[in-house]
């Protein structure tokens, strides 16, 4: 019968797929958002070599790469991430009050408040920069096409947002100036991209706008990629500082019986190998003393401001500013 | 007396067609009845009579219905040029209308945003001679529904000419009729239960589709957001009860619009004498 001979091949195979797993090597979920799947190809495997000389074990680090808040959704809703290496502190936060995953706390466990690298927000233009735009100002005037995604859906151009309210606040001296200027700006945005990836591509392959306000490092990586000679960066005299938190998940790591891997994992990022490797991913490192000089040299010098410094928390900035009827959406009401 | 059924198996086969509906079908979506329950009536009023998201509401039904009506004028068409006219390639061709059924639906909005993008190939070309632009725009979300619309319409319509008998046109030549005379007192009266089908269809995919709108629309707010862009929105702001009252509010109209198509099929059809 060859019906008989199928099912039992098939069985066979199932029996032995369920069995796998079981003699599988211990396996890390690390959770993060989109710009840094180059970052942690490179990052996974210098870990895995790493911890196999320490060890002797021999581990399958697994990513998941997304828009970062739909990737925190994704965790609370049960993603059984080991590590998260997320955009955005308000995320994490999230996560750890929806859940019992991790503590409230999560903060104070690594150095310099779980915060290995940090990034920022820069501009990139047209070559040659015909419309001239060097500063956050240049953004607001006639006939200057800018290109940033919606705050309401992307981690990066809450940032984007956000740099710029606080130029706009320091320089007009009140909170209803910001509130004009970012009105201003954002009636020179044509496409709102709901995540990163997107804008980019909108500007890059579709050719829309003059300006992109990006991360950093999506920036360097979009001219290393794609823009060879059709693109420069514009670096403001000031900017955000873009702090990218990483934690364990608890419960997960408890569940999984993966502590140690995942504690050693988070820590390798703080190593001189992780911090050479974030460099030369073009997010700033914590430690720049262990990164490439001329990695680091790349990094044009800017008055980078935190956002617990000009906004006082995450909470408060979402609250005002991109929860429904916050501020994003009532310099678009008509 | 209990009825007996012609045929036998009458119960296990509903029981069971209920039983897969309900696991399939009507359990997830009463999930999204039982998470609206968490808002009070008000909270829910709030969130549906907000000026942005009835602007999404507008810029969705009023997309898809335009989409639907177009793509079932066109793809009437073509049903009618398949079934009545052999020309070569015509297997080719036929299997190619079901493209948008397997193609991802990312795929075909980033194809479509590259072609009719004010720089593009198409964008280019209408910008110049028409003045119009397509892409980051209503009628870029218009033209993607379009996209996924025609094959719905096609593939309801295309077996009902297929066993159209072409007797009744033949009688109805002897009888003295025009060809026009023919096509809409006889031909088209058969066919139009199916393209309503058709539309049916076509209008709901649209209303629900995210991929393919989402690289060409634009999405800027009041202007080209749709409401599944304001549901995904909903959810980024971890507002899960916004996000399901949203989508009960676009389920219910959608089904409600499908009834109403529904009851004017069965008029046309009790009309037309097919029942």
């Amino acid at each position: 019968m060859k019906t008989k001979t199928v099912l039992k091949t098939g069985l066979l195979a199932a029996a032995l797929l369920l069995s796998g797993t079981a003699f599988a090597n211990r396996t890390l979920l690390n959770v993060s958002y989109d710009p840094t799947r180059e970052l942690y190809q490179d990052f996974n495997q210098e870990f895995v070599k790493y911890w196999r000389e320490k060890t002797g074990e021999t581990v399958d680090i697994n990513q998941s790469h997304g828009g970062a808040g739909k990737q925190a959704r994704a965790v609370i809703d049960g993603l059984e991430a080991d590590v998260l290496t997320l955009a955005i502190t308000y995320d994490i936060d999230n996560i750890a009050r929806r859940t019992k995953l991790l503590p409230k706390d999560w903060q104070s466990r690594l150095p310099n408040k779980n915060i290995p690298y940090t990034s920022t927000i820069v501009f990139l233009v047209r070559k040659g920069n015909p419309k001239n735009i060097k500063n956050w100002d240049d953004l607001v005037k006639d006939g200057v096409s800018v290109v940033t995604p919606n705050p309401k859906t992307s981690g990066g151009a809450r940032y984007n947002y956000l740099a710029a309210w606080a130029f706009a606040e320091k320089k007009y001296g009140s909170k209803d100036a910001a509130k004009d200027f970012v009105k201003k700006l954002y009636k020179n945005v044509p496409v709102l991209d709901s995540g990163a990836r997107g804008a980019t591509t909108t500007f890059l392959q579709r050719e829309i706008g003059d300006v992109l306000l990006t991360w950093e490092n999506e920036a360097y990586l979009a001219i290393k990629e794609l823009g060879e000679g059709k693109v420069d960066i514009v670096a403001p005299p000031s900017s955000i500082l873009a702090e990218t938190p990483v934690t364990i998940v608890d419960e997960i790591v408890d569940k999984h019986k993966t502590r140690d891997l995942a504690e050693a994992y988070l820590q390798f990022l703080y190593s001189p190998t992780g911090q050479k490797l974030a460099a030369k991913h073009f997010y700033r490192p914590s430690e720049p003393k262990y990164a490439d000089p001329a990695d680091v040299a790349r990094f044009p010098k800017l008055d980078l401001f935190k956002v617990n410094d000009v906004f006082g928390s995450w909470d408060e900035v979402q609250e005002v500013h991109f929860d429904d009827n916050g501020i994003f959406d009532q310099i678009y009401e008509q | 007396m209990r009825q007996s059924h012609i045929l036998p198996g009458f119960r296990p086969a509903l029981g069971f067609t209920l039983f897969y509906l309900g696991l399939v079908v009507l359990i997830p979506l009463s999930t999204l009845v039982f998470k609206s329950l968490f808002l009070s009536w008000d909270e829910y009023l709030d969130i549906i009579l907000n000026k942005r998201v009835l602007a999404s509401f507008r810029v969705s039904f009023a997309t898809s219905l335009i989409a639907a009506a177009i793509a079932s004028f066109f793809g009437f068409i073509i049903a009618w040029t398949f079934v009545r006219y052999p020309f070569p390639g015509k297997r080719v061709l036929d299997a190619l209308i079901d493209l948008p059924f397997a193609l991802p639906t990312a795929v075909a909005g980033i194809v479509l945003a590259t072609i009719y993008q004010p720089g593009g190939f198409l964008g280019k070309f209408i910008a110049e001679s028409f003045g119009v632009k397509i892409a980051y725009n209503p009628a870029g979300i218009v033209i993607a529904l379009i996209f996924i619309a025609l094959p719905f319409v096609v593939r309801t319509v295309q077996p009902v000419l297929q066993e159209f008998d072409t007797t009744m046109e033949e009688a109805a030549s002897t009888l003295g009729a025009t060809r026009l005379q023919v096509f809409l007192k006889v031909i088209f009266p058969n066919v139009f239960p199916a393209l309503l089908t058709g539309f049916a269809l076509a209008f709901a995919r649209g209303i629900g589709e995210y991929g393919s709108v989402i690289f060409i629309a634009g999405n800027l707010p009041y202007v080209s957001e749709i409401v599944p862009l304001m549901i995904i929105t909903k959810l980024e702001q971890y507002e899960y009860a916004g996000a399901t009252a949203i989508a009960l509010t676009l389920l219910v109209i959608s089904f409600l619009l499908l009834l109403v198509i529904n009851l004017l099929q069965y008029w046309v059809r009790k009309r037309s004498g097919q029942l």
